[in-house]
């Protein structure tokens, strides 16, 4: 499945405009991006709230239509798929990580993680022992059975974590992945992430303010107003 | 999917409660309300349905119902009993009287005089002695709901003696009979005692109750009838209806037990779609995870579909067993005597329960449509 080039082109942008509506009024919130996220690599996207990092990354991953531009996911032109065929690549290639980790309540940890298997069409059983192995990889195995608010902050983004990875997608998204967390919490899992989400033929992109862990990056994207006006492995110093 | 959608739904304890209640509720009203509405009009006919023996009612053309009668001349059984294919005919007398019991209390009654040889005109079973007892002078049988509105709490009615139209009559036997739409009592007595019961005129034959030949068709025979002696024959079934529309027409019934089963529904549609909404707004951020994550929209109307489906089913049959126990439970109290739930009824209730979810699963499911994966990284 992955090539063990780890300059693989993952993601392809090329002149992404996004544009909103505020009332009467329509705001430029890209401005023609273009570059590339790598494999191998854990990149980061940082900047000022308001600055386009959510929009960013949110048309990267195949949820939400550009103005303008062109996005190759693996090779694939995204946005020149059907509604259908974007729905099923997303579930096949890419694994999410949201800041509220949007876990479901009433289904335990290992179900949990197991989501986009059984979305995949796989049956509960072995779907959620795949689940419970990364649990483990994640150190949180003996927490399998627990409901969602039965475990801490730390345990649920844990979850969220698996479930990202739990069908060995390409690419992997995160929006601030560690902001619910305090310090010592957000360095583990992004520690953990690094280790389970990096590797050749696999690229993990992170939308962070958190100056915590700049440090975690194998690259650095800063964005302004929606342009990007840094690029490199440390950040920039006026920072 | 499916077992995560039902998982959603199960895990919120109260909203899963609250719509099984809302389901379960409407349910039970409208299926409750429809029953009682049914039984009740049903006893229009009840004249119709305590005389099983009569497959023809022969009557004078302005008579309409049991009790809305209009008495022929006596010669009237004769000319029935000439038609051809009619196998035997029976007199049959039905007139309102006005009793006085042996406490002084003045009741109103219908005295219906059933033919002397054969007592056709009689319910079918009687609950206290046999049909014979009517050979004894004076008899009369009482059915058993007017014993509830005649006497007072377990006293024995066999043997008590009223006066009707200033002869005697005495009780001797019950009869297990239908309650007439107004609940009056009836007291059943020969036919020639019923001629000394109600006041004379000169026509005092109501009815003239017929049964075919074999191998002769009913439409046949009334067509026959009428044509012949120029009075109305209506089958059974046709008289009965008749009772039935005469309440339909000149009661409000229908108006109020349409209210309440509209009420039924729109409490259903209240509590289930402000439950259903509810439970869609607490659950749209994962939605729109899983929207995210990769499961289609067509995957996400089959969830929202199971959701409906389960609290539907469970809540539809709560609400029918629980008509079945209210009416069960009442069938001892003479008032609910003889009601039952058609099958049509709850298939009624069924198609409500349905158009509610439709309508609520719809609106719910319009909004995690609406929800924007990207909405997720908010
Ligand atoms: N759906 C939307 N409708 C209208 N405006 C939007 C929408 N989404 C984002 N915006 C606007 O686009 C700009 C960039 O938003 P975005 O969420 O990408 O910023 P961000 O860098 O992620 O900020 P933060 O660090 O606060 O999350 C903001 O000004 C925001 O108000
Ligand atoms: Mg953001």
């Amino acid at each position: 499945m992955t090539s063990p080039d780890a300059t693989e082109t993952a993601i392809c942008a090329r002149g992404i405009t996004r544009d909103f509506k505020a009332g009467q009024s329509v705001i430029r919130v890209l401005h023609g991006i273009d570059t590339d996220i790598r494999s191998g690599e854990m990149t980061y996207v940082v900047g000022e709230s308001g600055s386009g990092k959510t929009t960013l990354i949110s048309i990267m991953c195949g949820i939400l239509w550009p103005t303008d531009g062109e996005v190759k996911v693996f090779g694939t032109d995204i946005y020149s798929l059907s509604d259908t065929e974007l729905v099923n690549f997303r579930l096949q290639n890419i694994g999410f990580i949201f800041q509220q980790y949007n876990l479901i309540p009433s289904i335990d940890a290992a179900s949990n993680a197991a989501v986009p298997l059984i979305a995949q069409g796989m049956p509960l059983e072995p779907a959620r022992a795949k689940a419970t192995e990364l649990l483990e990889k994640l150190n949180i195995g003996d927490q399998a059975n627990k409901l969602p608010n039965q475990l801490s902050g730390g345990q649920q983004q844990r979850v969220a974590i698996a479930r990202a990875l739990v069908h060995e997608p390409r690419l992997v998204v995160c929006d601030e992945p560690t902001a619910a967390l305090d310090a010592n919490s957000g360095r583990r899992v992004m520690d953990l992430l690094r280790e389970v989400a990096v590797a050749p033929g696999r690229a993990c992109i992170i939308v962070t303010h958190d100056n915590r862990i700049f440090d975690l990056a194998d690259r650095i994207l800063v964005l302004e107003d929606g342009r990007i006006t840094h690029d490199g492995t440390d950040m920039p110093d006026d920072h | 999917m499916l077992w995560i959608a039902i998982r959603m739904l199960t895990g919120d304890a109260m909203k899963f409660y609250g719509l099984l209640f809302g389901i379960a509720f409407s349910t039970l009203l409208i299926t409750q309300q429809l029953t009682i509405y049914y039984s009740l009009i049903e006893r229009g006919a009840s004249g119709v349905y305590n005389a099983p023996e009569a497959e023809i009612w022969v009557m004078d053309p302005v008579s309409r119902t049991t009790e809305v009668n209009y008495a022929m001349p006596a010669t009237a059984l004769d000319a029935v009993r000439s038609v051809e294919g009619v196998e035997w005919a029976v007199p049959h007398l039905r007139a309102p009287a006005s009793v006085r019991t042996s406490t002084g209390d003045l009741e109103g009654v219908t005295i219906v005089g059933v033919d002397d040889a054969t007592l056709i005109g009689l319910p079918e079973r009687m609950l206290v002695a046999s049909k014979d007892i009517l050979a004894q002078p004076d008899t009369v049988v009482i059915d058993d709901t007017g014993i509830t509105n005649m006497f007072e709490d377990g006293q024995d009615p066999i043997g008590e003696r009223l006066e009707l139209n200033d002869q005697r009559a005495v009780i001797r036997g019950v009869a297990d009979s239908i309650p007439s739409f107004t609940s009056q009592v009836t007291l059943y007595t020969k036919y020639s005692q019923a001629l000394n019961y109600v006041p004379g005129s000169r026509n005092r034959l109501t009815f003239v109750l017929v049964g075919i030949s074999d191998g002769e068709q009913l439409a046949d025979v009334v067509d026959r009838i009428e044509a012949q002696t120029g009075l109305k024959a209506e089958t059974r079934d046709d008289f009965a209806q008749a009772g039935v529309q005469f309440i339909i027409e000149n009661t409000g019934i229908p108006t109020n037990f349409g209210i309440t089963v509209l009420l039924g529904f729109i409490v259903g549609v209240a509590i289930v779609g402000l439950t259903f909404s509810l439970f869609i707004r607490d659950n749209i951020k994962q939605f729109g995870a899983l929207k995210a994550i990769g499961v289609t929209n067509w995957s996400i109307v089959k969830m929202v579909t199971a959701q409906a489906a389960l609290v539907g089913s469970i809540g539809y049959a709560l609400g029918v067993v629980g008509t079945v126990l209210f009416i069960y439970g009442f069938s001892g109290v003479p008032t609910f005597k003889g009601f039952f739930i058609p099958w049509e009824i709850p298939l009624v209730s069924l198609g409500a329960v349905i158009i509610i979810l439709a309508m609520t699963g719809w609106l719910g499911l319009r909004s995690v449509m609406r929800t924007e994966p990207a909405a997720v990284f908010r």
